[in-house]
């Protein structure tokens, strides 16, 4: 336990440097818009009062790095500053929304394991075959399908040609957890289609390398049988591989939840930001990056503990 | 071989990849399915005023949402606009927007790459955790935010989607200027007293250049994909310019009457992404020295 929190606690300082950068691209992002951020931030019908506020309240008037410390300071009491257009805290916006992003981001994943994983094993341990053939080729076309094309062919032939499926909006998983998966059900498909493919093809090729080694040959001529080598060394081998390559799937459910988010009409933080990016809404714009962001490097972290417990090679690393 | 060059490593690189190039080419169908298909829809985007059977933005009230007809191979909108000259017409606006992003993504990238690699020390220990910091952010979000700050259109959204690829391409370039800076053969180089600029453009660039393009290649598939998503959430292209995307989201709009249209936009998109992707794979095998005369 001891040296899991030491772990831990490694891990957290290597990241710190990462998370700080990250902090400082999504500041940085204000600095983008051309103009005076004060006049930006105030609207277009904005006193010139107002505008000075805002340019106190922000701290425009000081120097950059000033102006960062403190935004940094408040986020981390998470204190996110206020959206323009509804002036409710940005940070109940994200938290009201952020619940419908997480259930079709996991909902998505979990199909994607289940389906890419066997998929890429099957590929792998046929390599060369027919079958082999086919599962790369359902993976090229799944990694080049536009994911909200495959949303809005869904909508039209399960929710309007069938009505198997609710076509758009979401329901909070806490209170009515069947009615929530339903609506969510569309969407993860979507979702996890790219997802699916990507998986098929890494556990492919990691698993094709590991069946070809030396000791795999050697225990293939100790006459282990093929399901014994699969399971007790191949997949075990790969196991980490497969949790890095999981792991890294999350900025890509996360990315393609905006889109699929704008087919369903779900209130999620990717509509919430393609919705505050065109409206020019930028505390709520850089307070979603900055808490995705922060979630993707925290499932990192999470992934690279994991790894090491699975592999002691890695913990030395 | 008649005459002796005097710098015989300069004069092998120029014919070598030719006869590979003509062995790649006929032995692997994928990629001239795809070069074909990419070559023709250059052609398309090109000669879009001339092809395009009506204007893309021309709007007829007196036929909105057709069904496909012999005038209207593909209908029409919900504007009255002709379906297949605006697919016409959304090819330029798609391979624009696809190599701006990926020129952007080089332009910031590689030099970045090259740089903290050969330098290596505390600039590269920096600058790789800013890489590392920009990988963490999800592409598109990090683009939506950077395009909303920039200001929406299709040029400012693949500027930011190019700034949101620039850092993969750097991680590659510096993995590879790496490798090579301590490869024998540079040593050796540099024992003969050559200067740092001609290792550098000698042999870095030359070794780190083949996963470039590659990934490169495979890149112009993402950042489709990615202009695509963008004009669907009308951050891209702006009406009444005609993209691939934009006119899925007018289609999804009329997805009850008029069915057929959410079908060409898509295919289009689709293929073009697969003809990259073919294209990208292709040549990773072709490229990669391991990979050869297997």
């Amino acid at each position: 336990m001891a040296t899991l929190a030491r772990l831990v606690i490694r891990r957290l300082w290597q990241l710190l440097p990462i998370i700080i950068f990250a902090t400082f691209v999504v500041f940085s992002l204000l600095q983008l818009v051309p103009g005076d951020p004060a006049v930006t931030l105030a609207g277009d019908y904005a006193s010139k009062e107002r505008i000075e506020e805002i340019r106190q309240l922000y701290g425009f008037d000081q120097p950059f790095i000033v102006q960062y410390g403190r935004w940094l300071w408040h986020a981390i009491q998470g204190d996110l500053g206020r959206s323009l257009l509804s002036s409710a805290p940005v940070i109940d916006l994200i938290m009201q929304r952020l619940p419908n992003t997480l259930l079709i981001a996991t909902y998505a994943l979990i199909i994607s394991a289940l389906i890419g994983i066997p998929l890429g094993v099957i590929a792998a341990t046929r390599a060369g075959s027919r079958v082999d053939a086919f599962v790369t080729s359902v993976a090229s076309l799944g990694v080049a399908l536009p994911s909200f094309w495959l949303a809005i062919l869904l909508v039209a032939n399960l929710s309007l040609g069938l009505n198997w499926f609710p076509a758009t909006g979401a329901r909070p998983i806490t209170v009515e957890p069947g009615r929530a998966l339903l609506h969510a059900t569309l969407p993860a498909i979507a979702l996890a289609t790219g997802v699916i493919a990507e998986l098929a093809r890494q556990v492919r090729s990691a698993l094709i390398e590991v069946l070809g080694s030396q000791y795999i040959r050697t225990l293939r001529a100790k006459g282990l049988g093929p399901i014994a080598i699969l399971w007790k060394h191949g997949m075990r081998n790969v196991s980490v591989t497969l949790l890095t390559i999981l792991g890294l799937q999350v900025n890509r459910l996360f990315s393609g939840a905006v889109v699929i988010e704008a087919v369903f009409a779900i209130p999620g933080a990717g509509s919430l930001v393609a919705y505050s990016a065109i409206n020019k809404d930028f505390p709520v714009v850089q307070g979603v990056v900055l808490v995705l962001v922060v979630f993707v490097i925290v499932i990192n972290l999470v992934v690279d503990v994991l790894s090491s417990l699975l592999d002691p090679r890695v913990a030395e690393a | 071989m008649s005459s002796i060059t005097a710098s015989p490593a300069a004069a092998r690189p120029a014919r070598k990849p030719r006869s590979a190039f003509m062995r790649w080419v006929r032995s692997d169908l994928r990629a001239v399915l795809s070069i074909t298909y990419l070559v023709l829809l250059i052609l398309v985007a090109v000669l879009a005023p001339y092809i395009a059977p009506y204007s893309p933005t021309d709007q007829n009230v007196a036929e909105l949402l057709l069904p496909p007809s012999a005038e209207h191979w593909l209908g029409t909108d919900d504007l009255g606009r002709d379906v297949l000259s605006r697919l016409i017409w959304g090819a330029p606006n798609s391979l624009y927007a696809s190599l701006l992003a990926v020129g952007v993504a080089i332009v910031l990238g590689v030099p970045v790459g090259l740089l903290i690699g050969f330098l290596g020390g505390w600039i590269d220990d920096i600058v790789s955790r800013f890489i590392d910091a920009l990988l963490s952010f999800p592409p598109i979000v990090l683009a939506i935010a950077v395009t909303g700050a920039l200001g929406i259109g299709l040029t400012n959204a693949m500027l930011s989607v190019g700034f949101v690829f620039a850092p993969v391409l750097a991680r590659i370039v510096r993995a590879q200027t790496l490798v090579v800076k301590n490869a024998l053969y540079v040593d050796a180089a540099r024992g003969f007293g050559a200067s740092t600029r001609h290792i550098i453009v000698r042999h870095i660039v030359p070794n780190a250049i083949q996963p470039v393009i590659v990934q490169v290649t495979l890149m112009l598939a993402i950042a489709l994909l990615a202009e695509a998503s963008l004009s669907f959430l009308s951050l891209g292209v702006q009406p009444p310019a005609a993209s691939w995307g934009g006119m899925l989201a007018r289609a999804y709009n009329y997805i009850e009457i008029a069915p057929a249209q959410m079908y060409a936009p898509g295919m289009a998109i689709l293929l073009t992404a697969l003809a990259f992707n073919a294209l990208g794979e292709s040549m990773r095998v072709a490229l990669d020295p391991t990979m050869k005369r297997r």
